[in-house]
């Protein structure tokens, strides 16, 4: 089998009376979230590569198909594709069981491209008690369950979910979670996830793609693009709400466990954190978030206090954001740069200025991932 | 007996739903093709066929059996060259006044159908394209499913429409008996000749009783395909 060049590989612009979208990337597999507010054009984005809508200009290429391109006017429909599309709202054929919409994708394709398995999507989705069932017995979850079974079952070179879980309650969304994990490891294949909440990104995705007001804002590895979103100060905090809470996202490694203590170990390169004791394997990855309000300060190294963490960094930066708050970036030894959150009257007290050499001390540590 | 329906109101009776039948069946296709075009489609002249199909809603009926007539009557436009070129006529006989009761039907029919397909949800339609479907497959398994309801309300009322047919009818084809004329054309005819009075309250018995049984069967099958689209609810 050839390895396409890219997944996807996209340059597109479409306009609307108020809205244009205008975006470029390439994306070669695993699971990239599409995040924006709402309004940027994640939709539009995802329905022009579905073949929903056509751009005005551009190309799109799915693994090596050339299925958009204005200058030599292919526009491929959407039934030529091979996409998947998982809608916000699932959007089974309400005059069809549950087996019967899982199947209307597989007749659709020749029996040598039908690469996955009727048995394997069941097992993985967990959809075997429901196959009798009409669409509208379901729950939310299961209806989604179904739909992104129906989805895969077409054996699609890309699956395309636009807020799959955003109609779902915090309990249906917290059963929906594995599921997609397991399709993205799996089954192998590659999904393109709009989203507007940080969660569903931290958990699910390996790259992000920021859109705001149409234009690509920020593509890359995921602690890197939303590390750099809460810094940036271009950015609308009340637009993104989720993170407009400063915080850090960092990447550790399970380094051992503490039975006596139920502690974990993590390693930061180089650092040590203490966190409650994971159910994870020593060795494995986990991305955590340390919310600036978590991090206090001190001049010297605090001695006979309850923070376990406590880590020797230099101050980078002071902003003053509020009217009682300053923000301190601040840089570990080993090269890690987070913030932490105190009064104005702490550091005007403790004298915290760029350069100044303290101890951070991170009381609690909030896990995004790995759980 | 006296239940027992004579010869003449048993010809009468047969014609009737010969003629509702078939002109159901006849518009159907027409019905279904038009309410598609007016529920999804945005075009210059909507409006205007729109009123087109509307017209017989509004126009009287002998109007309607008029124009009729000068179109597709054995000297009509139409009529002449279908008469030359097929030797087929629509002039004085049943199939003719199918195609009236058919054309007086049509609104009501597309109306039924246009509103079924409005409800139909096109991203349902969407979503059938993104699994492969091509825009004939998805009609047929997406959109014609959905809006079966609306053809199920639309015959029966086209049916009934038909099976009442009165003015057009005698226009265009006249009161031929075991050729057009059909149950209100009967009663009609009783009305002209004097002391029918037991003939004319058979007859009007015979259309409402067929009237019931109609409107029973339709609610009966609207209901079981309600059923399997939505659930029992």
């Amino acid at each position: 089998m050839v390895v396409p060049e890219h997944v996807l590989d996209v340059s597109i612009t479409k306009t609307y009376d108020d809205f244009e979208l205008n975006v470029t990337f390439q994306f070669d597999g695993g699971l990239i979230a599409l995040f924006g507010p709402s309004g940027s054009g994640k939709t539009t984005l995802v329905n022009a590569l579905a073949g929903l809508i056509a751009p005005d200009s551009g190309v799109i290429r799915i693994s090596d198909v050339t299925v958009f391109d204005s200058t030599a006017a292919i526009n491929l429909p959407p039934e030529k594709r091979h996409l998947g599309y998982v809608f916000q709202d699932a959007r089974l054929f309400p005059h069809m069981t549950v087996e019967k919409n899982l199947r209307f994708g597989i007749k659709q394709i020749p029996d040598d491209e039908r690469h996955v398995k009727w048995t394997d999507i069941l097992k993985i989705m967990d959809l075997g008690k429901l196959l009798s069932r009409w669409p509208h017995t379901l729950s939310g979850g299961e209806k989604q369950r179904v739909a992104i079974g129906r989805a895969l079952l077409a054996s699609p070179r890309l699956l395309l979910m636009d807020e799959p879980l955003s109609s779902l309650d915090i309990k249906r969304k917290a059963e929906i979670f594995p599921f997609i994990e397991s399709l993205r490891d799996q089954l192998n294949v590659p999904i393109v996830y709009v989203t507007h909440t940080v969660p569903e990104i931290l958990r699910l995705a390996d790259q992000v793609i920021v859109l705001d007001q149409g234009k690509l804002a920020a593509m890359g590895p995921v602690d890197q693009v939303l590390n750099r979103l809460e810094i940036q100060t271009g950015f609308e905090p009340s637009v993104f709400e989720p993170i407009s809470e400063l915080g850090t996202i960092l990447t550790a490694n399970v380094e051992s466990h503490d039975e006596q203590d139920q502690l974990t170990i993590l390693d930061l390169s180089g650092e040590r954190l203490y966190v409650p004791r994971l159910a994870l394997n020593v060795g494995s990855t986990v991305r955590l978030r340390i919310r600036a309000r978590d991090v206090a300060l001190a001049r010297h190294p605090p001695k006979d206090i309850s923070v376990l963490n406590c880590i020797k960094v230099n101050v980078v930066d002071v902003t003053n954001k509020g009217a009682s708050h300053t923000d301190v970036k601040l840089r570990s030894a080993a090269g890690h740069e987070f913030w932490s959150q105190i009064t104005r009257r702490s550091q005007r007290e403790l004298a915290i200025e760029p350069g100044a050499e303290i101890w951070a001390l991170i009381k609690s540590v909030a896990l995004e991932s790995g759980l | 007996m006296m239940f027992a329906p004579t010869p003449l109101e048993q010809e009468a009776l047969w014609l009737s739903l010969t003629v509702a039948f078939w002109a159901v069946v006849i518009s159907l296709p027409f019905a279904v093709a038009v309410a598609w075009v007016l529920a999804r489609l945005n075009f210059w002249g909507k409006i205007l066929l729109d009123g087109l199909v509307h017209l017989p809603l509004v126009l009287p009926p002998v109007v309607v059996g008029y124009f009729l007539l000068v179109t597709l009557g054995r000297n009509g436009v139409i009529g002449r060259w279908l008469d030359q070129t097929f030797g087929f006529t629509f002039a004085f006989n049943w199939k003719g006044a199918a195609l009236a009761a058919g054309v007086m039907g049509f609104p009501l029919f597309v109306r039924a159908i246009r509103l079924s397909i409005e409800a139909a949800d096109p991203r349902l339609e969407a979503a059938a394209r993104t699994l492969g479907a091509n825009p004939l497959q998805v009609f047929w398994r997406i959109t014609l499913p959905l809006m079966t309801p609306g053809l199920i309300t639309g015959a029966l009322l086209s049916f009934a429409r038909a099976l009442g047919e009165f003015g057009a009818t005698i226009t265009f084809v006249a009161n031929i008996p075991g050729q057009t004329r059909t149950l209100p054309i009967a009663i009609y005819t009783i009305l002209q000749s004097p002391g029918g009075d037991e003939a004319l309250f058979r007859m009007a018995l015979l259309a409402t009783l067929l009237a019931i049984v109609a409107l029973g069967a339709s609610e009966y099958l609207a209901r079981q395909v309600r059923k399997r689209l939505h659930g029992a609810s």
